[in-house]
């Protein structure tokens, strides 16, 4: 019952974020759907997923988006979409009946095995992972400043450098 | 008859990817696009977490549903700086008006 109505209001959320017309709203309500997933998580077992989920899905990526819309501004776009809408809905249609076609197999009894900790996998089995992770990360960083930065005109780098 | 949570959990996976591949499809403005592939990413940590639920192995899908995560937020804030910029360039956030690299 607790489960149908989290998985409904993921859901719920996911359908407002997309039609909602303007973009800051459709921010917040991605904050829900990560708010509502955590919880899930949650429920399912997966604590530190969920921690890491709600800290970083609803904190920095809701903090993100609300820094680029207020740079970017706040526009109502009601333009045609460019694929019919018909196309699209077949599409997605088909995409949700093959989804659920290949998770159904999946459903088999789970055998009970000794399993180790996450900090043990995370750390251990895939380290290699988390070298690649901090190295993204980095890469991330580095392009996000090269794209934001500003480019200094000549006259200002000139009146720098006859300061110093 | 009560349902299965982890039929539930799928079901709502296979939705969830539907809801986010219609906002790829139908949305132009480029934050709204990040905005659908946050969804999408979404449905596959949670279809990750579930599928660890269901065969019993919850650690080492979370060692890869962490990954995911980090992964999607630096594509997020990278795909937002880009748009950002576009929006400088163009005037505009519509991905439509990106006609110089149509031609």
């Amino acid at each position: 019952m607790l489960f149908g109505l989290v998985v409904a209001g993921i859901i719920l959320c996911a359908v407002l974020a997309i039609t909602a017309n303007r973009l800051l709203a459709s921010a917040i309500w991605l904050a829900g759907v990560s708010a509502l997933s955590a919880i899930l998580f949650y429920m399912l077992g997966a604590r530190e997923v969920a921690v890491i989920e709600l800290s970083i899905g609803v904190g920095l990526v809701t903090v993100l988006f609300v820094f680029a819309i207020s740079i970017a501004g706040d526009e109502a776009m009601n333009a045609k979409p460019l694929v019919p809408r018909i196309l699209g809905m077949v599409l997605v249609l088909s995409l949700v009946v093959l989804l659920g076609w290949m998770a159904v197999p999946g459903f088999r009894t789970a055998d009970p095995t000794t399993e180790l900790t996450s900090t043990d996998i995370l750390w251990e089995v895939r380290g290699m992972d988390l070298i690649v992770q901090v190295s993204l990360i980095f890469a991330g960083v580095l392009s996000v400043l090269g794209l934001l930065s500003e480019k200094i005109l000549p006259a200002r780098a000139a009146e720098k450098g006859g300061r110093s | 008859m009560i349902l299965d949570p982890l039929i539930l959990v799928t079901a709502g996976v296979c939705l969830l990817a539907g809801v986010g591949l219609y906002g790829l499809l139908a949305s132009r403005n480029l934050i709204k696009l990040i905005v659908a592939m946050q969804i999408l990413t979404k449905a596959a940590v949670l279809a990750l977490v579930a599928a660890g639920a269901a065969s019993g192995r919850i650690n080492l899908s979370q060692s890869l549903a962490i990954t995911v995560i980090v992964v999607d937020t630096v594509v997020a804030a990278v795909g937002l700086a880009l748009g950002v910029q576009v929006r400088k360039r163009f005037g505009s956030l519509d991905a439509a008006n990106l006609a110089s690299l149509r031609r």
